[in-house]
């Protein structure tokens, strides 16, 4: 059983990296990683909601919105799937609100340094994303506690790469017109190439 | 009462030139794509055919606009502590509508877009253009602004999809463009624009030519 999930991590931290292969969370790491320590920062909190969010919307899934998911309340016949998007996107937001206030309490530090992006961690596409891949590909409650958890790696490792990547391109002489998004579209090709290098690993 | 006049004033004029000039900015300019660095995510995720592409353009410009228009509309109304929340809320409406319309008449399409469809509600450019432009100004040059950044984004959309179609399996649109005689010459189509590291490669090559041309630089 072990195995199953540590192949699903594997998976979903290299093979099928959020970030790399599915395109996920683009825009705040070509805005955000532009420093080790903020990238850090950003990875650390995404990881959490992640983690927290999957498993909680699994639960909403399968207990509300799934058809035939009220026959506990007597009402088998109700299908409220097409509620899905509407019902994952307002706990993303909720826990985002939270974590917010967390950190404003307990690290102003790191509060102030992630500014507007820590609200728009709301609208990370790779929140809602491994959400609706956790309804779409019918997983269990652990799987989608694996799931949610090492998509948050995947891509907290992308970001924090990046950023370390983008600190050297700083002393290069790049055509202005490529300098910022164009550069680092091109280098997250090459890391994309580097990442397909373990589509073979089979656990 | 002068923000009324001037709405009114706004009205009466429906083409005049600011109008036109917040519809045709974001096609190249401002594009939201390769200037504003909005809704990347979806852009390289959609576009290995060009059917894809033009699909999820069409549903980006309906859902951009309509929320520019819907939000421009309560602006007024909406407490500005849960204000995210609110526009969340009529963006997700939305992509729910536009989800049910494709499930009911194109089903295949539905089902190969998969997750991407939903993940409109997290597209950057409708809550950015939300943000920045539907919360401060009226209806109708909220509903301008959105049209012309949906139609920017589907215009990049189209160029990649296009590019990634033609040489990752040599058609567009599922018309077969390079004749059989190329590949018996030996012409091969190129496997990586059909994956992940081709389309960012691809998309920073026309972000390069787009920037050089308008000539906008970041520092």
């Amino acid at each position: 059983m072990l195995e199953h999930y540590l192949s699903l991590m594997v998976k979903a931290i290299f093979v099928e990296n959020i970030l790399l292969s599915l395109f996920l969370g683009m825009c705040s790491f070509l805005a955000i990683s532009k420093k080790v320590e903020t990238a850090t920062g950003l990875g650390a909190a995404v990881v959490f909601v992640l983690t927290i969010t999957t498993p909680m919307n699994w639960v909403l899934k399968t207990f509300l919105l799934d058809a035939g998911a009220w026959t506990w309340a007597g009402m088998p016949e109700l299908d409220l799937s097409f509620l899905t998007f509407i019902v994952f996107i307002s706990t993303i937001a909720a826990m985002v609100q939270f974590v917010e206030m967390f950190l404003d309490r307990f690290s102003p530090a790191l509060y102030n340094a992630l500014g507007i992006f820590l609200p728009l961690i709301a609208v990370n596409c790779a929140v809602l994303g491994s959400s609706l891949f956790m309804a779409q590909r019918d997983y269990t409650l652990m799987e989608s506690v694996v799931f949610g958890f090492s998509s948050g790696l995947g891509w907290a490792l992308a970001i924090i790469t990046m950023a370390a990547i983008r600190y050297k391109l700083r002393y290069h002489n790049i055509p202005p017109a490529l300098r910022g998004l164009g550069i680092t579209m091109l280098t997250t090709g090459l890391m994309a190439i580097a990442f397909m290098s373990f589509a073979g690993i089979q656990l | 009462m002068s923000t009324a006049a001037a709405e009114a004033k706004g009205s009466l004029q429906l083409f005049d030139k600011k109008v036109r000039k917040t519809f045709s900015d974001p096609l190249v300019d401002n594009n939201p794509i390769t200037v504003q660095v909005l809704g990347v995510c979806s852009a390289l995720a959609v576009t290995t055919q060009v059917k894809q592409a033009l699909i999820m353009g069409i549903a980006v410009i309906f859902c951009t606009s309509l929320s520019n228009l819907i939000l421009a509309s309560i602006r007024n109304f909406i407490p500005n502590s849960i204000r995210i929340i609110v526009q969340l809320a009529v963006i997700s409406v939305l992509v729910i509508f536009v989800d049910e319309v494709l499930a009911a008449y194109m089903y295949d399409l539905e089902k190969s877009l998969s997750v991407f469809i939903g993940l409109i509600i997290t597209n950057c450019i409708l809550l950015g253009r939300a943000e920045a432009y539907a919360m401060s100004n009226p209806p109708w040059p909220s509903f301008v602004d959105g049209l012309g950044n949906g139609l920017g984004y589907a215009v990049v959309l189209l160029v990649v999809g296009a590019a990634r179609e033609l040489f990752g399996a040599g058609s567009l649109l599922g018309f077969r463009l390079i004749p059989e005689a190329a590949y018996a010459m030996g012409y091969t189509n190129n496997g990586l624009m059909v994956l992940a590291p081709g389309a960012f490669m691809l998309l920073g090559l026309i972000i390069w030519a787009m920037r050089s041309w308008t000539g906008f630089e970041e520092h």
